[in-house]
């Protein structure tokens, strides 16, 4: 069973979400997702200033077995990227919801967070799919 | 109905990712396919390739059939106990499988094929073999197990009993032995040293574990994937297919036009094609750009000739993305490949990227 984290958000396609200060939220992948990828070579990062749609492409995580496109759980501007990963993408493989995280967004609409998945929501959806 | 092989149950009580491969359910990755690839570069891994199709051809006009079944000729084996890599045509020149054959004794050859194209090849050859004194036996009771690495031979020895020990010491590449109900073979799929061992299932698992407890590393089809990709080893149904010919795909090598008179399914149609001219090869990239290249994209050759990505992914020893592709003869030494809308800049290279945990190019 993959772990999910309590006081985050989740999105339906396997995204987490931290608020931050002043609107800011923080960006990653799920334990279950990069388990799903395997050890992940390469990512491909959204650069600062982007402006993103909920829904959007957001970042590319590609694992040796397969490459995989990162929706934005919300839509914003790109305030900050996480630039260590260039060089060791593997980190989200290893700690998905700290070292991993992808990028911080500042939003433009609350509400879209308050629509994301509570943690014993992802909780459900991770056990059905991995019964699947 | 999805098959078992006789290691399935090690599979699963080692945690291992099970994937469908060819009717069969077979571990993908036991964790982490780097991990796995890694230990068979430097140190020693174990697979069950129990899924694929052995056929043993048993009789005085066996190789009379093999003679007219393969484009390469079983007659440069030139005694008992060698092995020889061919390709199985149809009248057409297009490759129906590729295989490995055995040749045991005199009278005794054993063909090792792929497990997705089993049905058809068993077909094939039970067709062609009309009017052969040949007894044709699939001997799907056998386990198959690859023992790969540098370290794979010295490690295999601590399991082995003395008979055994004896008979593979003396073995050179793309040799084979008997010994008793086991076969031993110097051959692999992953540009490293090792033997494939052929032996009865029931006693499968306890080679396997005895293995494992020797330090071996048990692989997945995930490393066997990269290993074989930076080896620059093709993959039926993927680099090759029926609408290709061995010409198309760098094995011009493994047709055997001598003797003249020695008439093999496809050899017309090869003699044609090559009159005509080859119009496409086999190349190695290597991306120099970012990203990773994946089977099916584009490569752009030049404004108007494009060529393909049959094999492509990342490669653990080299750091980079590596692919194989299909490619026009006239490429020159730098193309780019269309990764998801991106053209992205590539190296040419001879589609050779390892060997002996050497990185070539």
């Amino acid at each position: 069973m993959s772990q999910v984290v309590d006081d985050l958000k989740f999105s339906q396609t396997h995204e987490w979400v931290r608020l931050g200060n002043e609107q800011t939220i923080v960006v990653g992948i799920t334990d279950h997702a990069q388990h799903l990828l395997g050890d992940i070579v390469f990512v491909e990062l959204p650069e600062v200033g982007a402006q993103v749609q909920a829904g959007h492409e957001l970042a590319v995580v590609e694992s040796v077995k397969a490459a995989a496109d990162v929706y934005s759980p919300v839509s914003g501007e790109v305030v900050e990227i996480n630039d260590a990963l260039t060089d060791t993408p593997a980190v989200i493989n290893q700690d998905p919801y700290q070292e991993g995280w992808l990028c911080k967004i500042r939003i433009t609409d609350t509400n879209e967070v308050d629509a994301l998945l509570s943690a014993a929501d992802y909780k459900k959806l991770v056990s059905e799919q991995e019964e699947a | 109905m999805v098959k078992h092989t006789s290691l399935y149950p090690q599979h699963l009580a080692a945690n291992a990712h099970m994937v469908d491969f060819g009717g069969w359910k077979m571990p993908l990755n036991y964790g982490s396919q780097l991990t796995e690839h890694q230990a068979v570069r430097t140190d020693a891994g174990l697979f069950d390739v129990s899924h694929m199709t052995v056929v043993d051809l048993l009789g005085a006009g066996g190789r009379q059939l093999l003679l007219y079944l393969l484009a390469n000729n079983v007659d440069r084996m030139a005694h008992p106990g060698q092995a020889l890599y061919s390709c199985m045509l149809n009248q057409h020149g297009g490759i129906l499988d590729d295989l490995i054959v055995y040749q045991r004794g005199s009278d005794s050859y054993r063909v090792v094929l792929n497990a997705g194209t089993r049905d058809k090849d068993l077909q094939w050859i039970r067709k062609q073999a009309n009017g052969f004194s040949v007894g044709i036996q699939e001997r799907d009771e056998l386990a198959m197990v690859a023992v790969q690495g540098p370290q794979a031979l010295a490690k295999l020895a601590t399991v082995l009993i003395p008979a055994q020990l004896d008979a593979i010491s003396t073995l050179q590449t793309y040799e084979c032995v008997d010994v008793q109900d086991w076969f031993f073979a110097r051959t692999g799929y992953t540009g490293e040293d090792g033997l494939e061992v052929i032996l009865p299932g029931e006693q499968a698992a306890d080679f396997w574990q005895a293995l494992i407890k020797a330090g071996v590393q048990p692989c997945g089809l995930a490393a066997r994937d990269t290993l074989r990709l930076e080896a620059g080893m093709l993959l039926y149904g993927q680099d090759m297919d029926e609408t290709l010919t061995p010409l198309d795909c760098n094995l011009g090598w493994t047709v055997a036009w001598e003797p003249e008179d020695r008439e093999f399914i496809g050899r017309d149609a090869l003699m044609l094609q090559k009159q005509r001219g080859v119009r496409s090869k086999i190349v190695g990239l290597v991306l120099t750009g970012k990203g990773i290249m994946r089977t099916g994209q584009t490569v752009i050759v030049s404004e108007q000739e494009q060529g393909i990505i049959t094999s492509g992914g990342f490669s653990p020893t080299l750091q980079k993305s590596i692919a194989l592709a299909r490619v026009p003869l006239t490429i020159a030494d730098t193309c780019e490949v269309d990764i998801r809308g991106k053209a992205v800049a590539a190296q040419v290279v001879k589609p050779r990227f390892v060997k002996f945990g050497n990185i070539l190019i």
